[in-house]
């Protein structure tokens, strides 16, 4: 690789920088911050904190040495992608100078300002920010436990769970029927059930076309409907059938030894099932008691701070972030977001205002590409609401050309995300 | 000394190099998630940093208005005010 005379000047910086000696004083005084979480949102942080002002000791508490992404698992799930694509490792996080502490963290002292981690160890915060993403919430459907997911994979966290349901799909007879559970909301990536049947239909259509896909979902409307809709009809007919709350899409229960998805309205037995649960924000989030009744984290627009426990904050999928969906864009904005207010509380300054963009593309097909957008602000009422005007999804009367753009700039944005994050 | 006179005194140090190094301008700080912030990756969408900010300026304002076509800046362009824009282009001009 050529070192261009930029670069080498960068470098030349980082390392002078790394080296200088900080007075005595505030080396003994360098506040602490501790982020729990290595995914989108945590690592983001990390970094964005130590970025701001070098002087934080920031520390990620993280238990797998690899991370697996979600986005673009759809199309791993559907033979289009290899796992190895997906996963990504902390080397570059701890060389900025974060610490790395490979654990799980199991409660927080609010009083002590400290996190206990699974071996018993402590770690003292001047400020915490919890980054969990969610954990399912075994029970919710009657008959979905963990050992349901072995058979009626979930799927929702990417690794195993996806190979899973890979694999099945693989080993179906073509003319199979193939049923996806959608959850009611609130719960983690809004268009990444119809993602999913989006792909899996393709992969029936191309491999398996006697084969049929029924999406049975708690809702009556979901993320980017109309476009959907619209391209499944085009690309799907007669493959893909999406039954809506109204018309017994909610699944009530299932039986695993059957495979059978139960609704008030009747019974699908299923040759491959993909039950996506209901979810809440990881469990250490209940356990440093930032989740409120509903199983999500209530916060502080501004600083995403907890409102329900000071010097705490949460961003990511355990937020409740208002109009923002829970995405991995979301979570890397808001890390950054939190990051600069942390940066800002911990020198005592005030955090400005801050505004965010979301943007989630999905894939109806490996060269057909839609996305939604949108851009947030604190509303007056503490929740971060739309910028009335922007945002929105793609056109729906948009020429073959820009989906295939679309599908161009869904890998382009993974790849310039995931770079940011850990690259 | 005692300890929380050790931890102002760090803090302040802190707070003065805070100042001086400038924290982005409302919204910049998401534009990397699509726009890279480093060199090394590959997209069609281009970095911003060292961009000529009257560049960046009038093209966020004619995505805004639909002057200019785009499959996604329009709409994002059109939650930002005209000073938000100056800010966010002036920030990604100073950068190298
Ligand atoms: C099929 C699918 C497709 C998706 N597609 C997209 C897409 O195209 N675009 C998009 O923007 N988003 C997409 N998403 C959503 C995206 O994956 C999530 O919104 C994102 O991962 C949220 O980031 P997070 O940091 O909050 O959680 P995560 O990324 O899940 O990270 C949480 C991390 O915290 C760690 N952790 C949890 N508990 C503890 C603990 N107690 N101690 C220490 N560490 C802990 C976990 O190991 C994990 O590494 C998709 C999701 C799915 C399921
Ligand atoms: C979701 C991805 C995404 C985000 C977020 C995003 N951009 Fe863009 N940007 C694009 C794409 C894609 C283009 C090319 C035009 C199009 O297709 O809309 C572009 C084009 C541009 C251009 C024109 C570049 C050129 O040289 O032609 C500018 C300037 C720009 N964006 C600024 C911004 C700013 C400022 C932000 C943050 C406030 C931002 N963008 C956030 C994807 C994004």
């Amino acid at each position: 690789m050529k070192t261009s005379r930029r670069d080498f000047l960068k470098l030349g910086l980082a390392v002078s920088s790394a080296l200088v000696p900080l007075p005595a004083i505030a080396q003994g005084a360098a506040p602490r911050v501790v982020v729990v979480g290595g995914g989108f949102a945590g690592a983001s942080c990390a970094r964005a904190l130590h970025q701001a002002e070098p002087r934080i000791a920031v520390t990620l508490v993280e238990p797998n040495a690899t991370f697996t992404a979600c986005p673009f698992s759809n199309a791993v799930i559907a033979g289009l992608r290899e796992l190895g694509a997906q996963q990504f490792t902390y080397e570059r996080v701890a060389a900025d100078g974060i610490t790395l502490v490979r654990a799980a963290a199991t409660g927080v002292d609010v009083a002590a300002r400290s996190v206990s981690l699974a071996d018993g160890a402590r770690l003292a915060y001047d400020r915490l920010v919890l980054a969990p993403g969610i954990d399912i919430r075994w029970g919710a459907l009657a008959g979905y436990d963990e050992a349901a997911a072995a058979q009626m994979p979930h799927a929702w966290r990417a690794g195993e769970q996806t190979l899973l349901l890979r694999r099945q799909l693989e080993a179906m007879d073509d003319g199979g029927l193939v049923v996806i559970s959608a959850p009611a909301n609130p719960f983690r990536c809004p268009p990444g059930p119809y993602e999913r049947a989006s792909l899996i239909a393709h992969y029936l259509k191309t491999k398996k076309p006697k084969s049929k896909l029924l999406v049975l979902d708690a809702k009556d409307a979901f993320s980017k409907q109309r476009l959907f809709q619209a391209a499944w009809a085009e690309l799907y007919p007669g493959l893909l059938e999406w039954v809506p709350l109204s018309k017994g899409g909610a699944v009530t229960s299932v039986d695993v030894a059957t495979r059978t998805l139960v609704t008030d309205f009747g019974r699908h037995q299923a040759n491959v099932a993909n039950i996506i649960p209901p979810q809440k924000a990881g469990r250490i989030a209940d356990a440093a008691g930032v989740a409120d009744r509903t199983g999500w984290c209530p916060i502080d627009p501004v600083t995403f701070e907890s409102k329900l426990q000071p010097r705490i904050h949460v961003i990511g999928d355990a937020a409740i972030a208002g109009a923002m969906p829970k995405s991995a864009f979301a979570a890397n904005s808001q890390a950054k977001t939190c990051a600069a207010a942390v940066a800002t509380l911990l020198t005592g300054g005030t955090p400005s205002t801050p505004k965010l963009i979301n943007t989630c593309y999905s894939l109806v097909a490996p060269d057909y590409g839609i996305s939604v957008a949108g851009v947030y602000q604190p509303s007056p009422g503490g929740q971060l609401a739309d910028v009335p005007g922007a945002g929105g999804v793609s056109p729906a009367d948009a020429p073959r050309a820009t989906r295939a753009a679309e599908a161009v700039l869904a890998e382009a944005w993974f790849r310039t995300i995931t770079a940011e994050v850990f690259g | 000394m005692s300890r929380a006179l050790v931890a102002a005194i760090g803090l302040a140090s802190i707070a003065a190099a805070a100042a001086a190094s400038a924290e982005p301008p409302a919204g910049a700080a998401s534009c990397s998630g699509c726009h890279p912030a480093s060199a090394r990756v590959a997209s069609p969408v281009p970095r911003l940093a060292g961009h000529d900010r009257a560049a960046i300026v009038r093209a966020m304002q004619e995505f805004r208005s639909g002057q200019r076509a785009g499959t996604v800046m329009d709409r994002i362009a059109k939650g930002f005010t005209d000073d938000e824009i100056q800010a966010i282009a002036a920030w990604f001009a100073a950068q190298k």
